[in-house]
């Protein structure tokens, strides 16, 4: 038999049951509505969607801190390697630019310098590349359960944080053992790494729909990241190089501040500020804190904001691709 | 079986079994209109002989702009309509491909129609915990990961813990890592997971076809228990007598579209002759 008249025969069906004798035409989505049901697929406005989201933290931290257990299981060190990867990557960075390039001379203290900058890098760096897969890695998960879509991005930032958590203890271990002292400014390093997540976590929300449409971004994404890292000054200073007439190109300060409008110096430049202070304001006049803590404050409000507005207008499309 | 079905006695097949007799008022009112359903969706990675995947041929495509043959659109469930009811168990037949599987995922909301419409009473939930599942993870991890997956809170989740423990019968292999579970014992941890909430309408993907005889027929049980507590049960299965022993209306699909539509007996017995 064909289907449309198994739909009538339905639709007829439904008369009797209730008292109220559906006529022969009724349409399915008169019936629908004399019920009181809602279509299945249809996008929650933005504050209902940030309330189930919040109804879903427990399910996000929850599915952050299994992916970072599920990571090492199979290693006999298992959860150790969570201190050690940052380990041993501050022990390379030291040994080759601290002890055999002899790095920079004109920056004190550079293994700390040059540490600080990859941590903090690192973070932004994983959470986007995260941020890009976790729509499209993750189809059989959204295809079989219903939850707000960014609870993925989130949850892969969120992963990334548990993990910069630690890289901080053996940062700051570092900074100290190269003879950094504890300064009150010390105080203000949970403010730089809270702006700095609200930046990650905006920018993985745009990479997650970008990356859920188009599937040639992750084989882009490397790319991307390594221009990324060497035009943030993870291995030298910014406005030593920039404005320096000795040791750099010379030229005037607004070069260098608009170089600092890229998020990840900033947030780069405002870690080092914290950790090493005097170490990154050698150049005459310097970089202005007032600015590196604009740049951060406004990329951390915008691309949270953007990046969930921007994540959510696609909400309804996800795992059709 | 007979005797609690009242559908069994309808003789034309095109007519649904009218739904048992309410034991709440509920009962017999729509759940899920299925209105004249088409999806569409797009696969990658597929490509015939003629277009083998090397650089040279990918970029003459780019250069011909012939876009991107490894992406096939396949049209799944083309035009279904159905009306369900509270206190239905529907089982869903028909060979691999003809689109079952992807006709639940679009009930359950996962899947955009195409055209048509799907309208659901409450949040159908799809029987697919084990997506969330990690399998280097120990059951225990597990068990409290898929609960939050379907939207439960610690609290709901404390409550549950040990009844999920106790219905998969896995013991104490749920300190042990997912991937040393045999399939019968995965699949068990996994219903028992899934049916730990109370679903409006459950939509359940060949859970039934793993997992011993005692277990198939708990989860049986288990089954026939929410359907009275609510909702509408929806169940895909190759297994015919599993369909037979749950389900109180069948519906055949055949490539993407309805074959048959009615009483269990009728609509199975007519699939088995074809």
């Amino acid at each position: 038999m064909s289907q449309p008249e198994s739909a009538v025969a339905d639709a007829q069906a439904g008369g009797p049951n209730d008292g109220t004798p559906a006529t022969r035409q009724e349409p399915l989505a008169k019936l629908a509505e004399r019920y009181g049901l809602r279509r299945a697929i249809a996008r929650p406005r933005l504050p209902v969607y940030l309330r189930q989201l919040w109804e879903r933290r427990h399910f996000v931290t929850t599915y952050a801190t299994s992916r970072n257990v599920s990571k090492y299981s199979t290693s006999a060190l298992g959860q150790l390697w969570q201190v050690l990867t940052p380990l041993l990557n501050a022990g390379i960075y030291w040994v080759m630019f601290g002890l055999i390039l002899g790095a920079s001379k004109n920056i004190p203290n550079y293994p700390a310098f040059l540490i600080t900058g990859m941590f903090v890098f690192t973070y932004t760096q994983r959470s986007v590349t995260g941020g890009a897969k976790s729509i499209s890695g993750n189809l059989s998960l959204i295809r079989a359960l219903h939850f707000p879509r960014a609870a993925l991005p989130l949850a892969y930032t969120i992963q990334e944080f548990q993990q910069l958590l630690i890289s901080m203890g053996v940062l700051l271990a570092l900074v100290l053992i190269t003879g950094e002292p504890i300064t009150w400014f010390w105080l203000l390093i949970p403010v730089a790494l809270l702006l700095q997540t609200m930046f990650n976590i905006g920018a993985s929300l745009v990479l997650a729909r970008v990356g859920a449409a188009s599937r040639d971004l992750n084989q882009l994404l490397p790319f991307i990241t390594r221009t990324w890292l060497y035009a943030s000054g993870v291995f030298f200073s910014i406005q030593d190089k920039v404005v320096s007439p000795a040791r750099g190109a010379g030229l005037p300060q607004w070069v260098a501040d608009v170089m600092y409008l890229n998020p990840a110096a900033a947030y780069i430049e405002l870690m080092r500020d914290l950790l090493i202070p005097g170490g990154t304001r050698l150049a005459p006049g310097g970089i202005s804190p007032t600015w590196i803590w604009s740049v951060c404050v406004f990329w951390a409000l915008f691309a949270l904001i953007g990046g969930f507005w921007y994540f959510w207008r696609a909400e309804e499309k996800y795992g059709r691709g | 079986m007979k005797a609690d079905e009242p559908g069994a006695e309808n003789t034309d097949a095109r007519v649904p079994p009218a739904p048992e007799p309410a034991p709440g008022s509920r009962s017999g009112t729509p759940t899920v209109i299925v209105d004249d359903l088409h999806i569409i969706y797009r696969v990658y990675g597929a490509a015939t002989d003629a277009e083998k995947g090397n650089a040279a041929n990918a970029l003459m495509r780019l250069l011909k702009r012939q876009g991107r043959p490894q992406m096939k659109e396949v049209h799944a469930v083309r035009g279904v309509s159905f009306v369900a009811r509270h206190g239905d168990a529907i089982g869903i037949i028909g060979r691999n491909g003809s689109g079952k599987s992807t006709l639940l995922r679009a009930i359950a909301g996962l899947l955009p129609p195409h055209s048509g419409a799907v309208y659901t009473d409450g949040q159908p939930s799809l029987l697919g915990v084990n997506a969330a599942m990690m399998r280097e993870l120990t059951g225990e991890r597990n068990i409290v990961l898929g609960c939050y997956a379907m939207g439960m809170n610690p609290v709901q989740v404390r409550e549950k813990y040990q009844e999920i423990v106790d219905f998969s019968g896995i013991g104490e292999f749920v300190q042990f890592p997912m991937s040393t579970y045999s399939s019968g014992m995965g699949a068990r941890l996994r219903f028992a997971i899934a049916s730990a909430k109370a679903h409006d309408v459950l939509l359940i993907d060949e859970a039934l076809a793993t997992g011993d005889r005692d277990f198939k027929r708990k989860s049986q049980e288990r089954i026939k228990q929410m359907r009275e507590e609510a909702g509408t049960v929806f169940l895909v299965a190759h297994n015919l007598d599993v369909i037979e022993e749950t389900c109180n209306r069948v519906i055949w699909l055949h490539k993407g579209k309805i074959k048959m539509d009615g009483d269990p007996q009728k609509v199975l017995t007519a699939y088995n002759n074809a």
